[in-house]
């Protein structure tokens, strides 16, 4: 029989209000018979607390699996009594288990009652965070006990810990070519190839700081990768953008001249659209940085005008599709902010090879990583604090002019070995070519 | 002798192809084009002309098994038994026969979870862990997000916004939460209190001199206890000697107050990506419903909404219109702290004849 649940006047306020209401789905788990409910009633009363003195009342600690440094968020309860005991027993160790989801984060309906069933009958509180800002699965709510059971099954099923703290952490790719047009690569093969390599550095915790691989399958980053990615995988084409006239000219018809200056040709950042006087569409493709914004604007009104059994859209992707690389990003802890930068302006990813090379690339930079970063230093600071030219040298990578916003304004520099440099550019480039 | 330990299987990342939804996997990078039918729905073609509706919808991210599997019963019983999450923590139901869009969107309405998210729209608030489960929290973040998303859930089930708005909270300073064009972090304003008599039992001192960004912290004795102090003329309260240094408590339930920061953006369409920057600071941390941050994101949603261009999204509206009339529509204050003194940030100022009348 569930025990009565403690008086929390300020979080039922949180039951107000059309959102979904995480407090009553608490009270739910905590009114409930099963073996983690006292766990979720005495979370939710160390959690009243919080609201009243605007205090949190969580430490870490050590737990852990066996055979694993990394993957469980350990949280041990402040609130204690004069005797030191805990003021909310059931919820003294309140631990998450951070879980690898499918990349792209695809469930069927079987699998998401496996998984609540496989947390809840092992002891788990029943809260489940679909996902956390790394891209767990975080199972919140376990002992230092039910922690390792309720992971033997889950690994059992098929599912692995992620990463957390100085090691490569979850990643995540987005829809990609499972449903969106717009894809440029197979996101979730890249995604699993750079992950599973790594796996090691996943479990056993032993970088200088984490280590985030993100990839989105255009520039749209709709994972977020250039602000929040050690690793940023960004999907490209580097032929041209697919018009069908007609359609366009349909469109033109039907929205205005004026709807498409204002809202598709005139918002090309590099200004490389003419719309024509018989209404088509004229692309200088190689002015055209596949920024996305008028293949965003032009899909939605496709099915305006496109006949029955058409799949040709008013506007589409190449068809030499690849992707960039884009390393440093983060947020501001300890320099200030940092956006990646561009590592690789483009390469292929069509096949097993290509997927290898990808691998071999990030095992550089984690190589690189390793052995250079300062204690708590991510990818970016360390790009900052060495230049980026030691770190392409590091890597085995060769300048580009992709790379820059624009040359150095500074005169402050040594450039006694030019020449060399000179010759250099063009052996890389008559290499590309060959 | 005792039995040998599991170890575990060290399987990485599954395959998601066995939990796509069959339609996906057929079509799987052969999508044409999409629209959006209603807000919250998504319809896709194919190049095998074969289609697919999604309809989106919120949920709290923090969820109990019986809501989980609430969804559950929803993909079985109205969709075709598949859902994906987006990175806000929105799911997604597929289904391939459009006629059964309609009954889904109200099985999802009726069981309390909005239908929408989609396109120009006010998107579920990426965010963090807060009171209920971090050790650093300044504030919560479940219950911050709850009190917003009731107060813009209307922006949430339309399509009226100029473009898309992605919103994030943190609650330190290390905003877990992310760029956003609007978020909402902890700013604290006070150094932080140490207790001197834990200090060097708990942290490793030369760790947490290294961790602060201005350098004001330097290892001292305190009633014959080694320990760390702060010159707190130098101290920018950021909180980054607290995650490694617990007896340096930064949280205070006065003084860690929420800022506000307009205009991150990821993506690269139209303008490269950019940072969120400072608007607003000192709200109060006023649980359970945070009315003032609210008051003010509202604002500023408000003034976009009326005053931005279709596509611009909210740091483009603003680069287009500039700071001032920003702050003479929105009514803030503009002090000397939304100027940026930090390394490396003399290229915020104007340096060019450019001025708006």
């Amino acid at each position: 029989m569930a025990k009565e649940l403690y008086n929390t006047p300020n979080l039922d306020e949180l039951e107000k209000g059309p959102w979904p209401s995480f407090v009553t789905g608490l009270k739910r788990l905590a009114s409930d018979s099963h073996k983690g409910a006292d766990m979720a009633r005495d979370v939710l009363g160390t959690l009243e607390t919080s609201y009243v003195t605007k205090k949190g009342y969580w430490k870490g600690g050590t737990v852990g699996v066996i055979g694993y440094g990394g993957g469980i968020i350990p949280r041990f309860n402040e609130l204690k009594d004069d005797n030191g005991d805990y003021k909310f027993p059931a919820a003294g160790e309140f631990h998450t288990l951070r879980i690898q989801p499918p990349a792209g984060m695809h469930y069927t309906s079987t699998l998401l009652r496996d998984m609540c069933d496989m947390f809840v009958d092992n002891g788990g509180s029943g809260l489940i965070a679909f996902h956390g800002q790394s891209g767990d699965i975080m199972l919140q709510g376990a002992t230092e006990e039910t922690t390792q059971t309720i992971f033997n099954e889950f690994n059992a099923y098929g599912f692995d810990l992620g990463g957390a703290g100085p090691a490569v952490r979850t990643g995540m790719s987005c829809v990609g070519a499972s449903r969106c047009e717009m894809s440029n690569t197979n996101e979730q093969a890249v995604l699993r190839t750079l992950v599973n390599a790594f796996l090691d550095d996943m479990h056993r915790p032993a970088l200088p700081y984490k280590m985030k691989f993100k990839v989105s399958g255009c520039a749209n980053d709709c994972m977020n990768s250039v602000q929040r990615a050690d690793f940023a995988t960004i999907g490209t084409w580097r032929d041209d953008i697919k018009i069908n006239q007609d359609l366009f000219k349909a469109m033109v018809a039907d929205k205005g001249t004026q709807y498409v200056v204002d809202n598709i040709t005139s918002r090309c950042p590099t200004s490389c659209m003419t719309l024509n006087d018989d209404n088509s569409l004229t692309i200088d493709n190689k002015n055209c940085v596949k920024c996305m914004h008028c293949l965003n604007v032009t899909s939605p009104l496709t099915h305006n005008y496109i006949a029955k059994g058409d799949v040709e859209p008013i506007l589409a992707t190449g068809d030499d599709k690849g992707v960039m690389i884009i390393m440093g990003g983060k947020r501001t802890l300890k320099i200030g902010d940092l956006f990646g930068s561009v590592i690789v302006p483009f390469m292929k990813m069509d096949n097993a090879d290509d997927l290898e090379a990808i691998e071999d690339l990030a095992g550089e930079v984690i190589d690189f990583f390793a052995e250079n970063a300062l204690e708590h230093e991510r990818t970016g600071e360390m790009i900052e604090r060495i230049g980026v030219v030691n770190f392409l040298e590091g890597i085995g990578v060769n300048v580009d002019p992709n790379m820059i916003n624009s040359t150095r304004t500074s005169s402050y520099v040594r450039m006694d070995d030019w020449d060399e440099e000179a010759v250099k550019w063009f052996e890389n480039k008559a290499e590309a070519n060959a | 002798m005792a039995a040998a330990p599991i170890m575990p299987i060290e399987s990485g990342v599954p395959d998601p192809i066995q939990y796509m939804h069959p339609t996906m996997r057929r079509n799987y990078g052969q999508w044409a084009y999409h629209d959006r039918p209603r807000a919250g729905v998504l319809h896709h073609t194919s190049k095998n002309n074969e289609e697919i509706f999604t309809v989106r919808c919120g949920t709290a991210r923090q969820m109990d098994v019986y809501t989980i599997k609430k969804l559950a019963d929803i993909a079985d019983e109205f969709a075709d038994g598949y859902v994906r999450f987006t990175m806000r923590s929105n799911v997604e139901f597929m289904v391939s026969d459009g006629s059964k869009v309609d009954a889904l969107v109200s099985a999802l309405t009726e069981a309390g979870f909005p239908v929408g998210g989609t396109g120009p729209s006010v998107t579920m608030i990426s965010h963090t862990q807060g009171w209920l489960h971090c050790d650093i929290p300044g504030t919560d973040a479940s219950g911050v997000v709850k009190s917003l998303m009731d107060e813009m859930h209307e922006e949430f089930t339309r399509e009226e916004m100029p473009n898309r708005v992605h919103m994030t909270t943190s609650c330190c300073q290390i905003n877990c939460g992310g760029q956003g064009d609007i978020a909402l972090n902890i700013q604290h304003t006070k150094p932080p209190k140490i207790n001197h008599d834990l200090v060097s039992m708990v942290c490793e001192r030369p760790t947490v001199v290294a961790r602060c960004p201005v350098a004001a912290i330097r290892p001292a004795m305190v009633n014959g206890k080694p320990t760390l102090e702060v010159d707190e003329k130098k101290c920018i309260c950021c909180g980054a000697c607290f995650p490694p240094c617990p007896p340096m408590q930064i949280n205070d339930p006065e003084n860690s107050k929420i800022a506000l920061w307009i205009g991150g953006k990821n993506s690269n369409a139209r303008s490269k990506p950019s940072f969120h920057k400072l608007v607003a600071s000192n709200l109060p941390n006023n649980p359970p419903r945070w009315p003032e941050v609210g008051a003010v994101v509202k604002n500023i949603l408000s003034v976009y909404k009326e005053d931005a261009r279709d596509w611009e999204r909210v740091g483009e509206w603003v680069d287009r219109i500039g700071w001032p009339a920003f702050f003479e529509k929105t009514g803030l204050p503009f002090t000397k702290f939304h100027i940026n003194d930090w390394k490396g940030s003399r290229h915020q100022l104007n340096s060019s004849a450019h001025i708006r009348f």
